[in-house]
């Protein structure tokens, strides 16, 4: 016994290792689920929540209670992939929720048709957000490159939020008169020449526009330029909406592998369901998204304005060409960064 | 010498052992080599492409540049901290002796947003030397800035309790012996804290070279100019690039682990010199 005393500690930490609860079970009749989102969206699931809950207690008998969980899109998706227990993901761009199927197969390779348009139950766009007066006369894309303007918007790197804005400008620039790959591609370079701060989110570079006063023009998804302009301060922005601009989708889906081993998939599909119906899209609407029902649609119109929208399907052929191509390592966007000198 | 039952106050010397290295290789190997196992997805051509980027190597410049000057200013200014914490008393002693632990314990972003918002161009800090021709916020500048913050307490703490056992009578001692205030200085006082400064050095250095939060904020990010290594590594991990992000982790590691055992070798040196010292 003596000579092997060294193993005591190793057995006793083996065993606690071991004896880990795997018992995070709920109550008889009530049900949990967690719902893994991204930043921007908290506010928004916290009413979405309250309302299911209500809805499905009414309809089944059965307390719900839903977790949340936010964070920036890709950190939350890998978070999964690397076993947290989601039953749903809200994220904001279909490339991360594809890696769920790609790297730990959690849910099947056609997921993005399960649901109505595409998987995404709201959709957003990318505007822009300039001080009060609009004191440079920013109009439109092409105005963010003239001398003297300088862009705030985070890195594409590392946030989802910030590559639907660079496909935004990408878009634009290719489909007005006489675009091409060459004059896209030259057009989004020089926008990013007048960055001169790339934060690592959406929400950093809304502080570093918004209360840093850096920048003359911030460009930002449409909910996000409400929230700021409404919430912080109409005094001090205006949104500008630019002539085109493209539809960021934020697509949700069920956790398969998750759902069938909690024994959840009925309620948790339901939770996505609601976010179609006429209360979900209401509330949708009600924190700036744009609601996907033309009916809720046609009575928020006044705030959500008109303009040319492209999808990233038809202008990049989805999303995984997309990133491929621009934002991978050796892409279009590392290109941007590269010296001159090479 | 009497030989003697040597008495020890922890039961077991295989017992206690076993349980350091359970310890240590539970905590610090396995995830440690379980980082040098994710890397062997990659060719070696592979490995040494993604860290030998010109993005990688920017960033592995700044890091350690930064960090670097960041331990040397905390070296030079954490000595005098805690010189004048051991040496006198004036009121709000206790107040700034509780302040310098702050960066221990506040949330390194919250630090890094404090920062920057004192240091942008509208900040308090920011808007004066901004008109002096100081940009801080968003340049290599302001990432020095944020790890010299993070890193104070540690030359400040391994410092103060060695110049507290120092007595005052040395100094008078050398004094009387006829020595100017600088050759006390370099002969006496130097030598003796010399290896509690080079290992607050070393611990700040190393807090710096793996920091995150307070960086990001202020650093503004731009590849090849203002990105450091950690954020060079989540930007690989959101791009699910595994095997790059612990490719370019395991650069830093070996990188960090060399230097920090040559600072050792140093100190332990500059111990065994003060030690042997006639008279000391």
């Amino acid at each position: 016994m003596r000579t092997h005393s060294w193993l005591f500690p190793l057995l006793l930490v083996a065993f606690v290792g071991c004896s880990k609860s795997g018992s995070e079970g709920s109550a008889p009749g009530a049900v949990t689920l967690l719902n893994v989102s991204y930043d921007p969206t908290r506010e928004l699931y916290v009413d979405i929540n309250a309302a299911f809950s209500k809805h499905w207690e009414a309809t089944h008998q059965q307390k719900v209670t839903i977790k949340q969980s936010h964070g920036g899109s890709g950190k939350q998706a890998r978070a999964v992939i690397d076993g947290l227990d989601a039953d749903v993901v809200t994220l904001a761009l279909a490339y991360d929720v594809d890696m769920l199927h790609d790297k730990a197969s959690l849910i099947p390779e056609g997921w993005q048709k399960r649901l109505a348009n595409n998987s995404a139950p709201y959709t957003s766009t990318i505007v822009f957000v300039v001080r009060k007066g609009n004191p440079k006369g920013i109009r439109d894309w092409d105005d963010l490159v003239r001398d003297g303007v300088t862009v705030i918007t985070p890195n594409p790197k590392t946030s989802g939020g910030a590559r639907w804005n660079y496909l935004a400008a990408w878009g634009h620039a290719l489909r007005k008169p006489g675009g091409t790959e060459q004059s896209a591609r030259a057009f989004v370079e020089s926008l990013f020449r007048h960055v001169p701060v790339l934060d690592s989110g959406a929400r950093g570079a809304t502080t570093t526009f918004a209360e840093r006063g850096l920048g003359d023009v911030l460009i930002a998804w449409e909910n996000e330029a409400f929230l700021l302009t409404d919430e912080v301060g109409q005094e001090r922005f205006e949104i500008v909406v630019p002539s085109t601009s493209i539809v960021a989708e934020p697509p949700v889906t069920v956790v398969d592998r998750n759902v069938d081993k909690r024994g959840t998939r009925a309620v948790a599909e339901a939770y996505l369901q609601f976010l179609y119906s006429e209360e979900g899209q209401r509330l949708v609407a009600k924190h700036h998204y744009r609601p996907r029902s033309q009916e809720v649609a046609r009575k928020e119109g006044a705030r959500f304005p008109k303009l040319t929208l492209f999808t990233i399907d038809e202008v990049f052929g989805g999303w995984r060409k997309a990133q491929s191509a621009h934002f991978d390592d050796g892409g279009v966007f590392d290109a941007i960064y590269v010296p001159q000198a090479r | 010498m009497a030989t003697h039952a040597r008495r020890h106050v922890l039961p077991g010397f295989k017992l206690s052992l076993g349980f350091t290295w359970t310890y240590v290789g539970l905590l610090v190997l396995i995830p440690l080599s379980s980082l040098f196992l994710k890397t062997f997805s990659l060719t070696w051509p592979q490995f040494w492409e993604t860290v030998t980027a010109p993005r990688a190597l920017a960033a592995y410049r700044l890091s350690f540049g930064a960090s670097f000057a960041a331990a040397l200013a905390n070296v030079v200014f954490g000595l005098l901290v805690a010189w004048v914490l051991v040496r006198y008393r004036f009121p709000g002693r206790s107040f700034v002796e509780s302040l310098v632990d702050l960066p221990f314990a506040l949330p390194t972003a919250v630090a890094g947003l404090t920062l920057t918002t004192l240091f942008s161009s509208k900040g308090w800090y920011g808007q004066h030397l901004e008109a002096l021709g100081f940009k801080v916020a968003y340049s290599s500048v302001g990432v020095a800035v944020a790890l010299t913050f993070i890193g104070l307490p540690f030359v400040v703490r391994t410092v103060q309790p060695v110049l507290e056992d120092i007595d005052a009578d040395v100094e008078e001692a050398a004094a009387t012996l006829g020595a100017t205030p600088t050759q006390t200085f370099t002969r006496v006082l130097f030598p003796a804290i010399l290896p509690a400064l080079l290992s607050g050095f070393t611990l700040a250095f190393a807090r710096a070279l793996g920091e995150y939060g307070s960086v990001v904020f202020i650093s503004g990010n731009m590849p090849l100019r203002t990105e450091i290594v950690p954020l060079l590594i989540v930007t690989k991990l959101e791009q699910y690039d595994y095997a790059g992000a612990t490719a370019i982790a395991v650069v830093m590691l070996v990188a960090s682990f060399l230097l920090l055992l040559v600072v050792n070798v140093l100190q332990r040196w500059s111990h065994r010199r003060l030690e042997a010292r006639p008279g000391a």
